[in-house]
């Protein structure tokens, strides 16, 4: 009897390590109040897609870096970030190198809203891991803490990151 | 015996805020973009050193125990750079930063709207990245002068710090008419819009009506503005004759600042003049059918 409860539970355990496996690999992310950013006001919705879209944005990132795949960039980045992404692939492929950047948590904070609407920028506090390998071959690992700076502009169906800049944490523009 | 170690004490603080450092490797924490450097390593035998970002990816093969220099060519891009060395018997990494240099080379300049009319309080809005040579936005305060110019008028100037890279201001549009330049400076940097700057709203409307025989010819004086430009040709005026209880209306766009138009003349008829939200004078008819 005790076995066939347990038989029975095994499918529905599977399902819960999966999920909980799924949950594990998504980052973390705290977000600021975007109530006084200014000088333009963010609406709900902005605050939603632009938290949406700049976390898929790192998830584009991941996987560029880690398939040396550039087109993967165009999703969620335009202009001079994803020039610049898009020449460490090709850096990347040439050396025959791969990095895989796992976001563990994000705390962002919007900071601008342009008086247009044509652009929005935020700084996030970012944790990530960077495993290094070269032809497929693990060569190391690294746990990284920074402060990304990043501008979005508003494409025809998304915001798209257009600057893509790491800071010292012990820097800032104030 | 107190003033060494505190001495030592401030030396070791000051090593470990400036190097970046493990076992392997000591790097400044902090470059400077397109500036050469140097990477010491530590140890025997030969690796690879491979320094990577999200910008850029180098890879050196190097002798442990001696330093690595690398170019102004090598690191342009600003961000957080991991570095691994891997050899025989050594796996080791560290973190450095790659920051912007602190001379602008590039505004990124988004002046808005390219059309506006005058006396417009807060009207015009400006927008300035502040980017040096290798396209990195200067995240360290920049000093940006903006400047709104139209001919025969005071320039409206303003200078504004910038804040993690960018700079913004908004800016009454002028009382004169016409193309304005809105110019934005930092450092040797220029950048250059033209915004155009057109008659506000009608301020005051006046007809003058001509009788002959059986139609009356109406003709407003010169349309202007409050600020005495000249309303934009093509700006709609509405004629209205009222007679016996009905009404017609004549719409007509004006045309080298005036607008004309003929109505039947009815003896009595009401005839009255508007634009926008401005009412103009009223003329009775006395002759006419």
């Amino acid at each position: 009897m005790a076995t066939r409860i347990l038989k029975s539970l095994v499918p529905a355990f599977l399902v819960f390590a999966a999920l909980l496996a799924l949950g594990a690999d998504k980052p973390s992310v705290r977000i600021g109040s975007m109530d006084s950013v200014g000088p333009r006001t963010v609406e709900k919705q902005t605050q939603t897609s632009i938290v949406r879209d700049y976390l898929q944005a790192w998830q584009s990132l991941s996987r560029a870096l880690a398939q040396n795949h550039a087109a993967a960039l165009d999703d969620s980045f335009t202009g001079i970030a994803r020039d610049k992404l898009a020449d460490a692939v090709r850096d990347q492929a040439n050396l025959g190198i791969q990095t895989h950047y796992r976001d563990r948590t994000h705390n962002l904070q919007v900071i601008f809203y342009s008086p247009e609407g044509l652009s929005i920028q935020l700084l996030d506090n970012v944790e990530y891991d960077i495993e290094l390998r070269e032809k497929g071959k693990l060569l190391g690992t690294q746990h990284a803490s920074s402060r990304y700076m990043a501008v979005l502009t508003p494409t025809e169906s998304k915001w798209k990151v257009r600057i893509f800049e790491a800071q010292p944490l012990d820097v800032s523009g104030h | 015996m107190r003033g060494l170690r505190t001495l030592l004490l401030v030396v070791l603080s000051a090593s470990s805020l400036s190097v970046a450092q493990s076992s392997s490797l000591r790097i400044p924490a902090h470059v400077e973009a397109g500036t050469p450097f140097e990477i010491q390593t530590q140890g025997s035998g030969a690796a690879v050193l491979y320094i990577i970002g999200p910008s850029d990816a180098l890879r050196r093969n190097v002798q442990l125990g001696e330093s690595v220099a690398f170019g102004s060519d090598d690191l342009h891009n600003a961000g957080h750079y991991s570095a691994f060395i891997v050899g025989g018997s050594i796996s080791d990494s560290a973190q450095f930063d790659v920051l912007p240099s602190h001379q602008p080379a590039t505004l990124s300049f988004l002046a808005k709207p390219s059309r506006l009319p005058v006396d417009l309080s807060g009207g015009i809005s400006g927008v300035v990245y502040i980017f040096d040579v290798f396209k990195n936005l200067i995240i360290q305060p920049q000093e940006v002068s903006f400047r709104l110019s139209v001919s025969d008028a005071a320039p409206q100037s303003r200078t504004v710090t910038s804040h993690e890279g960018v700079a913004w201001l908004k800016m009454n549009s002028a009382s004169r008419a016409g193309v304005a330049n809105f110019q934005a400076t930092a450092g040797n940097v220029e950048e250059r819009r033209i915004i155009q700057q057109v008659a506000g709203n009608p301020c005051r409307l006046r007809m003058n009506a001509r009788e002959s025989g059986d139609r009356v010819a109406l003709e407003t004086d010169p349309v202007r503005d409050c600020s005495g430009n000249a309303v934009p040709d093509g700006t709609i005026v509405t004629f209205t004759e009222t007679y016996a209880g009905n009404q017609s209306t004549v719409d007509v766009p004006l045309k080298r600042g005036v607008a004309k138009t003929e109505l039947p003349a009815h003896k009595g008829a009401l005839i009255s003049v508007a634009t926008g939200v401005v009412l103009g004078n009223e003329i009775r008819l006395s002759g006419g059918q």
